[in-house]
């Protein structure tokens, strides 16, 4: 009985220690579940809202859409500065087993070099996760299709299609529309960076560059569903982008192409303006490059030839290039002496060949003296100055005006001063005074160098520009306009802009010009050789502007000096010369004479006033 | 009969009434209903996280069934033949688990699984019913409640398979297999002061786990738990995309197949140890509530079970398997959640995968075959 009993308690008891042992995990599980229903309770209500942002965040990305840049057309609307679309290549390295491996694979395919390499590595630097970082830019179709055909079957590479800039015609526009290139750290400092967010591409040079901001467009936005692995499920929000301007231009493809043909391979610089609006209807600068190895980044070499070239490839002649103007100022400095009464159109000037100051036995040579042995003529009067480009005539003008009153007839022709043409890099010049002379050089004037500035040698400098615009103005009676390669932005006209024509009597004008047209159609005058079969009147005017000075009395020998020394050849001109519609400036580097230039701008006229279809 | 039937408290209306198709078959109806509504509820969520995946839905569905072909073998085994053959189901466990390490083969670093030919299957599996089996016959054998030696040799039996199971390595069942042995200890009475110098000598052996027996896997992920931010897209990614997805769900959820998380698979697991997020995101915290009521119904019958058992070993064996169960589902929802560190424990019953559903169902099958032991016992 006792050791059922026992029994019993031991039952007793162990029931008793096993119902508080279970109230004990029963306490310690409320216990345990009450922290946990706290920390749900925690993140589903108190923090709930930041991670619904979260949540949100993660599938939702905002994303830029870039605006297209706006495209230039020439005149009669042929695209000169394109968008094509081209691939980029792409890795998404968590989509990757072996990124390495990958970038590998891809090095070898695509022939990857290091520059493409380093720049991967730099943008991989700053990716955000499931982010298609590029590899390879601008391949396009006919590229993708032979090396990168399956690559995208290969997992983490991504292909993308996107527009680039384009240049079709190469070489012979990229002086005047210059070029975009990769967006680069600098650029950023000075760009809106909201503005250029998902932009690859910005204006460096030219239009390109000038036109930027209206060219460039506004950026657009979409909010995109996207999975884990970046994906896009759907856009759930879209603010489209304002693609940039389109601009129209002045200039006509086929003229510049005549231009470019015409100029051959002379070194030098051509500008072609519309006299009755400043438009440019040409600029050629020679030799060029190819705007389109700048787009994706030229290579160092390439950039190194370019950059060491004797050449010069990347000055743009037209509005960089600093040339003495040579006898082309002389119609300019003949009407100034007009209008301040230093000479009548009948002013006659006895020309032995040479000229000398009162008082001083250095002699100044009339280029006749080396060619005839004699002056042009007993007395040469202004029309004759002018066709045969007589320096002795000019010396003597020279020496009467005096170096200040010649700047201030030149100065409103616009000769040392930047026109302010639409592009960039646009050079000054130089146009001496006595108070040039001791601003810049802190030195007197003398009054020697009054007399090759007559024939405009010297320091005077100008550019191709300047002198196709000072042309504008004798074309024009007067009438000036800011020289502009771009006509229209979009509907929008923005070249044009007059400026204060100069005020000068008719006869003035009439007896410039007479001399000029004699330039070409006397037979004397010096661009006399581009008159044969001409259907309409040319009024030009030559020059040569000194490489090297030449000594005291020593005689100028083509042959005997290298090709670099050998003097500039200069024309300027416009025709018709009733109711002109254009007007030329040549300069052929080292040409020699004018004769290097005046068939060149012959041609120029040829094909715009032959063919001209359009007014 | 009905005279020793009289010691037994309703026994007579137990003899009152016939006996239902559920006490035939020994299942516990109040067990296996909330567990029912568990399934369910995990199939929608599994529908959902399966992304609308029907296969995977049915093949949930295929484990369920196995699973409760199991349930009702087990649960007509009488108790005391689990008793008899613990030990040779707990040795053979053992002698399995010790073969891993030369014949297993291995996923991710980690050998768990023995093939035999075209079944493979983790001996650890057989070990978390094997444990409380073994040492709920092993205390009682040796008298309740359990004296220090007993003790002693309870813990040698519960440490050497929970330490092949950690260097195989898989730290997270070990720790389970483990505390359903200590669960048996706790509940068959060993004194306090026993479980504190334990529980002091546990915190002893962290330091030197820590330099010597964890992989960097392993510390990584507990370090992970104290800042997923130093790692986003390493090994904080799991942890910071969870919290974001329950977080997101707010009180009411997203909506049903709404979750942006799991649906746009910024959630890794989603189907398996990560299904809780699934849920919380898509139905929001009453959702989550709804749930672990649920699971409290199936713990609070196990616990009930236990109160009620015939038998020492019944009692020992239903609170182990029950407090076992709840510690799979706090673990899981807590780890899931961010306050515990990523180890590889299923939510019971939701999470897909046949070997754990089949596990688990095996430990009900034998909670039916306590409960229903005292009707065996009074016919």
């Amino acid at each position: 009985m006792a050791g059922t009993l026992g029994a019993l308690r031991d039952t007793r008891r162990e029931w008793m220690i096993n119902r508080s042992r279970l109230i004990a995990a029963v306490l310690a599980l409320i216990a345990v579940l009450g922290v946990l229903v706290y920390r749900y309770y925690s993140l589903q209500i108190t923090q709930h809202d930041d991670f619904m942002t979260q949540s949100d965040r993660n599938r939702i990305r905002v994303e830029v859409i870039p605006p297209t840049r706006g495209q230039i057309v020439d005149r009669k609307g042929r695209l000169l500065a394109a968008n094509k679309p081209t691939f980029v290549i792409g890795v998404v390295r968590e989509r990757s087993e072996d990124p390495a491996a990958l970038v590998g694979i891809l090095t070898e395919r695509l022939s990857l070099t290091d520059r493409e390499l380093k720049a991967f590595q730099e943008r991989s630097d700053r990716r955000r996760p499931f982010e298609a970082v590029p590899i390879k830019l601008g391949l396009d179709d006919a590229a993708l299709a032979t090396v990168a055909v399956d690559l995208h079957q290969l997992p983490g590479v991504v292909v993308d299609a996107q527009l680039t800039r384009d240049y079709p015609y190469g070489e012979a526009l990229s002086h005047v529309l210059g070029y975009v290139g990769r967006v680069s750290a600098e650029d950023l400092a000075e760009l809106d960076t909201e503005r250029y967010r998902g932009t690859l591409h910005t204006g460096k040079v030219g239009l390109e560059k000038r036109y930027e901001p209206l060219l460039h467009g506004k950026p657009g936005y979409q909010h995109i569903e996207t999975n884990a692995h970046g994906r896009v499920l759907r856009v759930l929000e879209k603010q489209a982008p304002v693609p940039g301007k389109n601009l129209r231009l002045y200039l006509d493809l086929d003229l510049q192409r005549e231009a470019v043909a015409a100029l051959g391979d002379q070194r030098g610089a051509v500008v072609a303006l519309d006299p009755l609006t400043g438009g440019v209807l040409a600029m050629v600068s020679n030799p060029s490059y190819d705007a389109n190895l700048f787009v994706e980044g030229i290579s160092y070499s390439d950039y190194a030839e370019l950059r060491g070239s004797l050449d010069t490839p990347l000055l743009n002649r037209a509005v960089q290039g600093q040339y003495p103007p040579g006898s082309t100022v002389k119609p300019l400095i003949s009407l100034g002496a007009l209008a301040r009464d230093f000479i009548t159109p009948d002013t006659e000037i006895p020309d032995p060949g040479w000229y000398r100051l009162p008082g001083d036995d250095r002699r100044y040579r009339d280029w006749t003296l080396r060619v005839r042995g004699t002056g042009h003529a007993e007395t040469v009067d202004l029309r004759m100055a002018i066709a045969e480009s007589c320096d002795t005539y000019y010396y003597d003008l020279a020496h009467r005006m005096g170096i200040d009153a010649m700047a201030e007839v030149l100065q409103p022709f616009g000769l040392g001063q930047r026109t302010g043409i639409d592009t960039t890099g646009e050079q000054d010049g130089i146009l001496p005074s006595t108070a040039w002379k001791r601003a810049a050089l802190g030195e007197p004037w003398y009054p020697g160098e009054t007399i090759s500035a007559g024939i405009g040698q010297g320091y005077m400098l100008t550019t191709p520009l300047q002198l196709a615009q000072a042309a504008m103005v004798l074309a024009n009676r007067g009438e000036s306009f800011v020289p502009s390669v771009v006509h229209r932005v979009d509907d929008l006209t923005v070249g044009g802009v007059q400026r204060p024509p100069i005020p000068m009597d008719d006869a003035d004008w009439q007896a410039v010009v007479a001399g000029m047209v004699d330039v070409v159609h006397s037979p004397r005058g010096t661009a006399a050789v581009i008159a044969k079969g001409v259907g309409y009147q040319i009024a030009g005017k030559t020059g040569t502007s000194q490489v090297v000075s030449i000594a005291q009395d020593a005689i100028y020998d083509e042959d005997a000096i290298s090709e670099r020394n050998r003097n500039h050849g200069l024309f300027v001109a416009f025709a018709p010369v009733e109711n002109p519609r254009i007007v030329v400036a040549v300069i052929a580097e080292n040409g020699g004479g004018s004769g290097a230039a005046s068939p060149v701008a012959r041609q120029i006229m040829d094909a715009w006033l032959n063919e001209a279809s359009d007014a | 009969m009905p005279e020793y039937s009289r010691f037994f408290e309703g026994s007579d209306r137990d003899f009152a009434r016939a006996q239902t198709p559920a006490e035939r078959l020994h299942l516990d109806v109040v067990l296996l209903m909330p567990m029912l509504a568990i399934m369910t509820a995990g199939l929608f969520v599994l529908f959902s996280a399966s992304d609308g995946d029907w296969d995977t839905v049915n093949r949930q569905i295929r484990n369920f069934v196995v699973g409760f072909a199991v349930l009702l073998v087990v649960a007509q085994i009488r108790l005391d033949t689990f008793q008899r053959w613990a030990p040779t189901l707990y040795l053979g466990a053992l002698l399995l688990l010790l073969l891993v390490p030369f014949f297993g083969v291995g996923a991710k670093g980690a050998q768990r699984w023995l093939s035999l030919g075209v079944i493979r299957f983790q001996p650890s599996e057989i070990m978390k019913i094997a444990m409380p089996l073994m040492v709920a016959a092993w205390v009682v054998r040796n008298g309740l409640p359990p004296r220090p030696s007993t003790t002693v040799t309870t813990l040698l039996i519960i440490a050497l398979p929970a330490a092949a199971i950690a260097t195989q390595p898989d730290l997270g069942t070990a720790i389970l297999v483990g505390a359903s042995g200590a669960f048996v200890v706790f509940m068959a009475g060993v004194s306090w002061w026993q479980i504190f110098s334990g529980a002091l000598a546990a915190l002893a052996c962290i330091w030197p786990a820590w330099l010597f027996l964890l992989r960097d896997y392993q510390k990584q992920r507990i370090l992970t738990l104290f800042n997923p931010e130093a790692d986003r897209l390493g090994a904080g990614w799991n942890i910071i995309q969870s919290k974001t997805a329950i977080g997101s769900g707010g009180w009411s959820g997203k909506g049903y197949l709404q979750g942006t998380q799991s649906h746009l698979d910024f959630l890794p697991e989603s189907q398996t140890d990560f299904i809780i997020a699934v849920l919380a995101e898509e139905w929001g915290l009453r959702g989550v509530l709804l749930l672990l009521l649920l699971y409290g119904l199936v713990v609070s019958r196990g616990l009930w079970i236990s109160f009620t058992a015939q038998t020492s070993y019944g009692r020992l064996l239903a609170s182990a398997i029950t407090l076992t169960f709840g510690v799979y589902v706090l673990v899981n929802m807590g780890m899931v959640a961010g306050i515990l560190p990523v180890v590889g424990v299923p939510l019971p019953f939701v999470s897909f995968g046949g070997t754990s559903i089949v596990t688990l169902l095996l430990g009900f099958g034998i909670l039916s075959a306590i409960s229903t032991e005292k009707r065996v016992l009074s016919r």
